[in-house]
C-alpha cells in the first residue's frame, strides 16, 4: 500500500516553484551578483537572512490571526493553522539568528552583540514562541490545548512591540545595517535578487505551512479515531459481557 | 467584581498562612539565590554593589516563579478550579484575586530581598526622597506586572504533567522586559548608572496595564472546562 501523501496539486506546484526558485536564488545570489564594495562576498548571506526575517514575522502574525479566529469561531482548522505557521516561524527565526551570527563574526568581529537591538529582541521573541510550541506538546484534551495555545499566541504577539521597545531603549545602539533596500545604493541585480529571494521565501513559507498543517490534521484524526475506536471496543465488551457482568457487576462499568 | 477578587485573594493568602509553603520554601530560596550570587562573583564587594539592581531582580523573578507555581498548584488540589468555576464568580474576578494574592506575596519577598541586598551587598540608595520614591514605586509596579503575567501563564499550566518545567520557559521570556525595566530603574535609585529611572518605570507600568487587561479578558477562556 502506498502511503497517502500530504500533497495536493496546489502544494505540488508550490513545491516546484519553491525548489526552482531556490535554484534561481542560488544562481543569482551565489554567482551572478557582484560582491559588495564594503562587505565583499559576505553580502550574499543577505539573500537568506532577509527572507528568513520576513518568514519569521509572517509566521508569528499568521499564528496570531489564526488563534484569534480560533477563539472566535472555535474552528479546529484555525487552531492547526496557527500551530503550523508558528512552528515554521520559529524555525525561520532560528535560521535568522544563525545567519545573522555567521555574518556578524567577520563583519563586526563577534557572533553576538548584546548591544544590538535586533539580535536581542529577535532572540527573546523566538524564545517566547518556543514556549508556545511547548504548550502544543501538552498531553491534554485537544480543545483545552487549543484554547491555551491561542491565548499564548495572542499574548506573544502583544509582546512583540513591548520587547522591541524595551530592548531598543535598553541599549540604544545598533550595529545592524539600516534597511538598505530603500537607500538606492543597492545595484539593480542585487535588489532584484533580494526581491526574488523574499518572494521565494514567502512561497516556501506557504508550502511548508500547508504541509505541516496537513500532517497535524492527520495526527488529530488519528487521535480522534483512536479514541472513538477505544470507546466502541469498550461498549462492545460491555454488551457481550452481560452474562459475565452477573458475576462481576462493575468490571466493565462505563464510568459515564 | 472587586469584592469577589478580594475574597479569592483572601482565600489564597489564608491557604498560605496555614500551609506556610512560601514562607518555609520560597523565602529561604530567595536568600539562597543572593548568597549564590556572592559566590559566583567571588565575594567582590564592588562588583556586588555595582550589579545589585540586576541581581536583586533576577532573585525576585526566580522566587516569583516558585510563588506562582505554588499559587497555581493550590488550584489543582481537590479540583479547586472546578469548584471556583461552579461558584459563579466571574473569571475576571478570579484572575484579579489570584493576581492580588501573588502580588502581596511578591511585595513581601521584595522587601525581604531589599533588606538582603542592603546587608549582603552593601547597597545604598541615593539619599534623596525621589530616589526612595522611585525604589518603592518600581517595586510595586513590577510586582503588579509580574503577578498579572504570572497568574495568566500559571493558569496555562494547570493540570499538566511537567508543570514545574513548563512555567519557567513560558514565563521568563515574557518577563524579560520587566527585568530590563526594573533593573534600569533601580540603577537610577541606587545611583549605579546614570539613567532616567522614571522613564523606565513607564515601561513597567505599560507592561502591568497590558497584562492586567489581557488577563481579565483571557482568563475566562482558560477556565472553561480545563
Amino acid at each position: 500500500m502506498t502511503p497517502n501523501p500530504t500533497s495536493s496539486s496546489t502544494t505540488r506546484n508550490l513545491g516546484i516553484v519553491t525548489i526552482l526558485g531556490l535554484g534561481l536564488v542560488v544562481l543569482l545570489g551565489g554567482f551572478l551578483t557582484e560582491p559588495d564594495d564594503l562587505m565583499g562576498d559576505l553580502v550574499r548571506i543577505m539573500y537568506v537572512h532577509v527572507p528568513a526575517a520576513i518568514m519569521t514575522y509572517t509566521g508569528f502574525v499568521v499564528g496570531a490571526i489564526a488563534s484569534g479566529f480560533y477563539l472566535w469561531k472555535r474552528s479546529e482548522f484555525a487552531d492547526l493553522v496557527a500551530h503550523a505557521a508558528i512552528e515554521i516561524g520559529v524555525i525561520s527565526g532560528v535560521l535568522l539568528i544563525l545567519t545573522g551570527a555567521i555574518w556578524g563574526e567577520p563583519t563586526w568581529g563577534t557572533y553576538w552583540s548584546w548591544q544590538d537591538v535586533r539580535l536581542v529582541s529577535t532572540l527573546v521573541l523566538v524564545l517566547l514562541y518556543v514556549g508556545y510550541l511547548a504548550i502544543r506538546q501538552l498531553p491534554v484534551d485537544h480543545h483545552v490545548r487549543a484554547r491555551r495555545s491561542a491565548v499564548i499566541a495572542i499574548a506573544s504577539t502583544i509582546m512583540i512591540p513591548i520587547v522591541r521597545y524595551s530592548v531598543t531603549w535598553w541599549s540604544n545602539r545598533t550595529l545592524h545595517q539600516e534597511a538598505s533596500l530603500t537607500d538606492g545604493k543597492l545595484e539593480d541585480l542585487t535588489l532584484f535578487t533580494l526581491m526574488v529571494a523574499i518572494v521565494i521565501g514567502l512561497v516556501a513559507f506557504a508550502w511548508l505551512t500547508i504541509h505541516r498543517f496537513r500532517v497535524l490534521w492527520l495526527e488529530q484524526q488519528v487521535d480522534n479515531v483512536g479514541l472513538a475506536g477505544a470507546i466502541a471496543e469498550r461498549r462492545a465488551e460491555a454488551s457481550t459481557g452481560v452474562e459475565a457482568a452477573v458475576t462481576a457487576p462493575s468490571a466493565n462499568g462505563d464510568p459515564s | 467584581m472587586l469584592r469577589d477578587a478580594v475574597l479569592i485573594a483572601r482565600k489564597d493568602l489564608r491557604i498560605e498562612r496555614r500551609s506556610r509553603v512560601v514562607l518555609s520554601q520560597v523565602v529561604p530560596f530567595a536568600i539562597l539565590v543572593l548568597v549564590l550570587f556572592a559566590f559566583a562573583l567571588n565575594a567582590d564587594r564592588q562588583a556586588l554593589a555595582d550589579f545589585t539592581p540586576g541581581l536583586f531582580w533576577v532573585a525576585v523573578l526566580f522566587s516569583a516563579l516558585l510563588a506562582i507555581q505554588r499559587a497555581t498548584a493550590i488550584e489543582g488540589i481537590d479540583a479547586t478550579s472546578d469548584s471556583l468555576r461552579l461558584s459563579g464568580i466571574d473569571p475576571s474576578s478570579i484572575f484579579l484575586g489570584k493576581a492580588m494574592a501573588v502580588c502581596a506575596q511578591l511585595l513581601a519577598l521584595e522587601v525581604l530581598l531589599l533588606v538582603g541586598v542592603f546587608i549582603f551587598y552593601d547597597a545604598e540608595v541615593d539619599s534623596s526622597a525621589s530616589a526612595f520614591a522611585l525604589l518603592v514605586v518600581t517595586a510595586i509596579v513590577a510586582a503588579i506586572g509580574v503577578s498579572a503575567a504570572g497568574t495568566l501563564y500559571g493558569a496555562l499550566t494547570i493540570g499538566v504533567r511537567g508543570q514545574e518545567t513548563l512555567l519557567p520557559i513560558l514565563l521568563l521570556p515574557v518577563l524579560a522586559p520587566v527585568l530590563i525595566g526594573a533593573t534600569r530603574s533601580f540603577d537610577d535609585a541606587f545611583g549605579s548608572a546614570a539613567v532616567n529611572g522614571w522613564a523606565w518605570l513607564s515601561l513597567l507600568a505599560l507592561f502591568a496595564v497590558v497584562y492586567v487587561v489581557f488577563g481579565l479578558l483571557a482568563y475566562g477562556i482558560l477556565m472553561e472546562e480545563s
